[in-house]
């Protein structure tokens, strides 16, 4: 059992103690310890339920590599799943509670699941999702939806109440790591001058050098590092920040750093989380080495640890993970885990060391402490059921004959160390496999590159292969000043500080024990221990025949948990390229991928949330629109008026209202979405002749033409109308949404295409307001406001325009009907538009006035049976589907998309067409609606022969009206065709279908009687 | 998070505050092309691993569409120049041949 010991605990405070709760369980800790820490301390060995067998598993790391202990943190609003309680700093008040069990972490019902281990094989999932197909609907998908996630999702209802936010910084050099690399890098950087930024995960600076007993220029570890810090922190041009990661290194020098500003102080008036996004020349990888555990039956109990966590509890923590522990390793370095339990007066029954021989003088020092050091051996079982009770040892060469029995609470292992090269490969840096050390290291011939073509990625100290003290801190400072060099920045010659330490023989690599275990003893052997992946699931797709790693890790789920196979990767790809019969280089890594480690929603999201989550694009009359209770929808980045429903009116009833109001006398309109672009110049009639489909350099000045805008792919983009406002210029009306687009387009064919024309072209959008005035009475309210220009039909008729005077607003008026009523369009600046708008509705009054919304605009125009950009098209669709050939020059040698135009498959004369829908019962039919065609298709499924683009209730016609693509659909007019319906059928009855008559899409005043007055 | 300098405005922006264009000098083909030329002209790219004249819009700049000449797989940018030409000027040809020896511009 774990306890508190008495003594030591560098980075705990005694004199004080701090209340928390685990599953309700008050317990106490100290300043400084982690979760973890704090629960061993506790007593509490079991922190965790796996994923897919529900193991009781205790924690195994002591950092952020931590595969098992994750708790859910928080309550209520500030309740967070899958927190690594190694990486939590325990507060005052700090709530856990334990994850994916059933009914409780000691006693779990899914336990079974682990009795079943035949049934859950590596490639699980894809194998019960083909055969027998019955079972995964009824039997695995409940039990799988049952069982599956760890954390308790956060309640969406709940708002987080905490503050995020972004920091940008550029600099010269960044560094991730602030142990003795680290610190070593930074001296040689700061003193070269650069721009640092140096980034510790932890609350602590030093990394492990103090736990391994690492003596620097003479003296403890500690001392040296608390002096640099402090020669560090007297540079002005290096930045230390402590609970920062560096999450990621992207093109270019791009790095994110996650910043845990208030994790460990939640009352504090900070952001709790801030994303540091640093643009840097260089980056320095001082990311250490991560310890591997060792695959032996067993390994994944409670109370079995890696061997360096042991001693960071110990050493770092006072805690006692237990009274005997018995050490197995292939090296030389988890010995000072049993010199370390030793001097902290706890037992060490044995040290279980797999070589062969051991003799290093750290092993020698453990004899010398009277600790029994067994060579040649392995464990070939661990006795316990929620924790450990005892181990049984065999030979590591054989096939596990038990050949002694020792009795021991706690397991430290120790497969070797693997250099944290995350960081070093994000952005395409490789690897090469060293042999002796057993890890893959970073290839300095193959770094990442810049944009200069530079590598700008260097690791230095462990992360770069120096795992050994004395070789680290030498490692770093080379590493560190040959970047320099390479960015032009070189370091002032100084002595760098001689570490030492033991000296340590080599290891031998030990990927199973022991070696000829059998399938039994191998599917005891744990590999990931968060997704449950065993030696013998990995064997099994090998034979299964995923021999790439890539493939193996998704069908065995390896390393794809929430710590990315920090532990499990090495020793897993050594166990593939064993079972391949290759070598482990060959087989090679999966990818890393940023981030190191998981970052939390809210630190990427930063600012961007609520009212501020993206900029917003308010039109002049915005705040009117808010102020009548309108119904507004997004737009692009606009907010628009949906409609305006009075008291007690619904939606649907306030659309019906405000277009009978419209036909019926005078509704106003907020157009000033609408966008607007001048294209000017000699060229401009050419260049508009390109770009629209018709002819645009015939449009006289004070004329108004409907145009339509391809593609070079030939399909319809945009559509609106033109103004042409004299020789030089015109305005070309575009869509709400696809103004910046098209604006863009015109650059681009502007400045890559035809850049000796001499044309230029201005987005104007947002410089006017326009408003709609649309319906009978609309003359005669701009009359009735006074006006110096003649509005009469001979003087402005349909699709004309001009500019002049009404009411004292310097305005132009475009005779252009989308409502298919007499209207009026008028444009006044922007900063004219709100007291034209209220001219408009005091005048109004006696003519009913009534502003209406877009969905109104919707319906209106589908009544008249004009088309819609991203109704009736979708990409796919050429304006020849829409009926729009009269739109189309048949003179113009060119325009964009002509030519895709001319392909096979746009002249087939199967493609859907555009026809109007009538229902014969009147009923609306539903939006996505496909109309049936006999027949099936060669997948089983029902043939169709047309689709619903628009579908509204037409409050004119009093019926439901549409518009479709159907096949052959102008030659059908009159044809009763069915479209189906949400409808959910009876049991046994067909589903239910809605049957519509092809008719013309104009339903509304289809010789224009009513625009043309 | 790619950068370029902009031979406009000189600006040395990052993805962010670009848009991206794809291939650059196409020769164009309208009417009157066949089929293979068009689609060749409309959809077949290289999709070149190594050295690569691609446009980019300064898109939240100044606007103006440029050409880089860039390595796919290291991501070096041998330099970003006007794109009114039909072909890279000669000193960014200069430039990808004193990194590129073998290259050549087909």
């Amino acid at each position: 059992m774990s306890t508190r010991l008495s003594t030591g605990g560098r980075l705990i405070d005694r004199s004080r103690k701090i209340a928390f709760t685990f599953n309700g369980k008050r317990l106490t800790g100290h300043p400084g310890d982690t979760l973890a820490s704090a629960l061993l301390a506790s007593g509490q060995t079991i922190m965790g339920r796996s994923f897919k067998y529900h193991r009781p598993r205790g924690v195994v790391a002591s950092g952020a590599e931590e595969p098992n202990a994750l708790v859910n943190l928080g309550q209520g609003k500030t309740h967070e799943p899958n927190q690594r309680a190694t990486t939590t700093e325990l507060f005052d008040g700090l709530t856990a509670t334990s994850q994916n069990h059933w009914p409780s972490l000691e006693w779990d019902i899914g336990e079974v699941n682990a009795l079943l281990p035949r049934f859950l094989p590596a490639g699980f999932y894809y194998k019960t999702f083909i055969h027998p197909r019955a079972f995964w609907k009824h039997v695995f998908e409940p039990f799988i939806r049952q069982s599956a996630g760890l954390g308790k999702a956060p309640d969406p209802k709940q708002t987080d109440p905490d503050r995020y936010e972004h920091f940008y910084a550029h600099t010269d050099v960044v560094i991730a790591g602030g142990g003795i690399a680290g610190l070593q890098a930074a001296l040689e950087a700061g003193r070269a001058g650069a721009k640092v930024i140096l980034c510790e995960q932890t609350a602590h600076w030093g990394g492990r050098a103090p736990v391994d007993g690492v003596e620097i220029d003479g003296k403890p570890a500690e001392d040296w590092i608390n002096d640099t810090v402090q020669v560090l922190e007297g540079m002005e041009n290096v930045h230390l920040r402590l609970r920062t990661m560096v999450a990621g290194v992207y093109d270019h020098g791009y790095i994110l750093a996650y910043e845990r500003v208030a994790d460990h102080a939640p009352a504090a008036d900070t952001p709790r989380h801030r994303l540091w996004r640093i643009r840097t020349a260089r980056v320095i990888a001082a990311t250490g080495a991560l310890e591997r555990p060792l695959s032996f039956p067993g390994n994944d109990k409670p109370g079995v640890m890696l061997a360096s966590a042991m001693r960071d509890y110990i050493t770092n923590w006072g805690v006692s993970p237990g009274d005997r522990t018995v050490v197995v390793t292939n090296n030389d370095d988890a010995y000072r885990t049993a010199l370390a339990i030793k001097a902290a007066g706890l037992d060490v029954p044995c040290i279980v060391d797999a070589r062969e021989e051991a003799d290093g003088p750290l092993v020698q020092e453990a004899r010398a402490r009277g600790i029994r050091v067994l060579t040649g051996m392995g464990i070939a079982n661990v006795k316990g059921l929620r924790g450990v009770v005892a181990v049984q040892l065999c030979r590591q060469a054989g096939e596990g004959a038990v050949v002694e029995d020792i009795v021991c609470d706690a397991v430290a292992m120790s497969g070797g160390w693997s250099p944290v090269v995350h960081l070093w490969s994000h952005c395409g840096g490789k690897l090469t496999w060293d042999k002796a050390g057993a890890f893959f290291r970073p290839d300095h011939d193959r770094p990442p590159t810049d944009q200069t073509g530079e590598g700008f990625v260097v690791c230095a100290g462990a992360a770069d292969g120096a795992l050994h003290a004395t070789d680290c801190l030498s490692n770093a400072s080379t590493s560190a000043r040959n970047m320099l060099v390479s960015m032009g920045k070189p370091a002032p010659e100084a002595e760098v500080a001689k570490a030492t330490a033991a000296h340590e023989a080599p290891l031998a690599p030990i990927w199973v024990m022991p070696q000829g275990a059998g399938p039994k003893k191998r599917s005891k052997m744990w590999l990931d221990f968060q997704n449950d992946v065993k030696v013998s699931d990995v064997q099994l797709a090998a034979r299964e025949g995923y021999e790439s790693v890539e493939h193996t890790k998704r069908y065995t789920t390896l390393g794809m948990a929430t710590d990315q196979g920090k532990l499990s990767n090495i020793n897993g790809l050594a166990v593939l390229a064993d079972a391949l019969g290759e070598d482990i280089p060959r087989v090679g890594t999966t990818t890393f991928r940023p981030p190191y480690t998981p970052i939390s929603m809210g630190a990427i999201a930063g600012e961007a949330r609520g009212e501020i989550f993206q900029p917003l694009r308010r039109t002049p009359l915005h705040d009117w629109h808010v102020d009548h209770n309108a119904y507004m929808e997004p737009v692009g980045h606009w907010r628009r008026a949906y409609c305006y429903p009075q008291k007690g009116e619904s939606h649907r009833d306030a659309v019906n209202r405000e277009i009978d109001a419209t036909r019926g006398g005078l509704g106003l309109l907020d157009a000033s979405t609408l966008g607007k672009i001048i294209v000017k110049g000699p060229d401009a009639g050419r260049f508009m002749d390109m770009l629209y489909t018709n002819m645009m350099s015939s449009l006289k000045p004070g004329k108004c033409r409907y145009g339509l805008m391809c593609s070079e792919n030939g399909f319809l983009m945009d559509d609106g109308v033109v103004a042409r406002i004299d020789e030089d210029t015109f305005l070309c009306h575009t869509t709400t949404g696809g103004a910046d687009r098209i604006h863009a387009h015109m650059e681009d064919w502007l400045q890559c295409e035809w850049w000796d024309w001499k044309v230029y072209t201005a987005n104007v959008t947002e410089q006017w307001a326009q408003i709609g005035v649309v319906g009978p009475k609309s003359r005669a309210v701009l009359e009735k406001l006074g006006t110096d220009m003649d509005l009469s039909n001979a003087a402005l008729p349909f699709m004309g325009w001009t500019a002049g005077k009404v009411g004292g607003f310097d305005m132009r008026i475009f005779r252009i009907a989308f409502a298919g009523e007499l209207s009026f369009e008028v444009s006044v600046p922007a900063s004219q538009g709100r007291a034209l708008w209220d001219a408009l509705h005091e005048a109004g009054q006696e003519f009913g006035v009534t502003a209406y919304g877009t969905e109104a605009m919707h319906v209106m125009r589908a009544e008249k049976g004009f088309i819609m950009i991203g109704d009736e098209t979708d990409g796919t669709v050429i304006p020849q589907d829409l009926g729009l050939d009269w739109a189309i020059s048949k003179k113009k040698e060119d325009y964009l998309g002509k030519r895709a135009q001319e392909r096979s498959h746009m002249t087939d004369p199967t493609r859907w067409k555009l026809v109007g829908l009538e229902t014969l019962d009147g009923s609306v039919i539903p939006d996505g609606s496909y109309a049936v065609a006999e027949g099936v298709n060669a997948n089983g499924q029902g043939m169709t022969q047309g689709r619903v683009t628009s579908t509204y209730y037409s409050p004119t016609l009093k019926r439901g009206i549409a518009m479709g693509l159907v096949l052959n659909g102008p030659d059908r007019m009159g044809e009763v065709i069915e479209f189906n319906t949400t409808k959910k059928p009876a049991k046994g009855e067909t589903p239910k279908t809605v049957k519509a008559k092809i008719v013309s899409p104009v339903f509304y005043d289809p010789e224009g009687e009513k625009q043309n007055v | 998070m790619l950068t370029f300098t902009c031979p406009y405005c000189g600006v040395t922006a990052c993805e962010a505050e670009l848009s991206p264009g794809g291939e650059a000098h196409l020769k164009r083909f309208g009417p009157g092309s066949t089929d293979e030329q068009f689609e060749d002209y409309l959809f077949l790219r290289p999709n070149v691993k190594g050295v690569h004249f691609e446009r980019w819009r300064h898109a939240m700049g100044c606007g103006k569409w440029f050409l880089a000449a860039r390595d796919t797989a290291t991501l070096e940018v041998f330099g970003t120049y006007k794109a009114q030409t039909t072909e890279p000027p000669a000193d960014i040809v200069a430039a990808i041949r004193a990194k590129r020896p073998d290259w050549s511009l087909t």
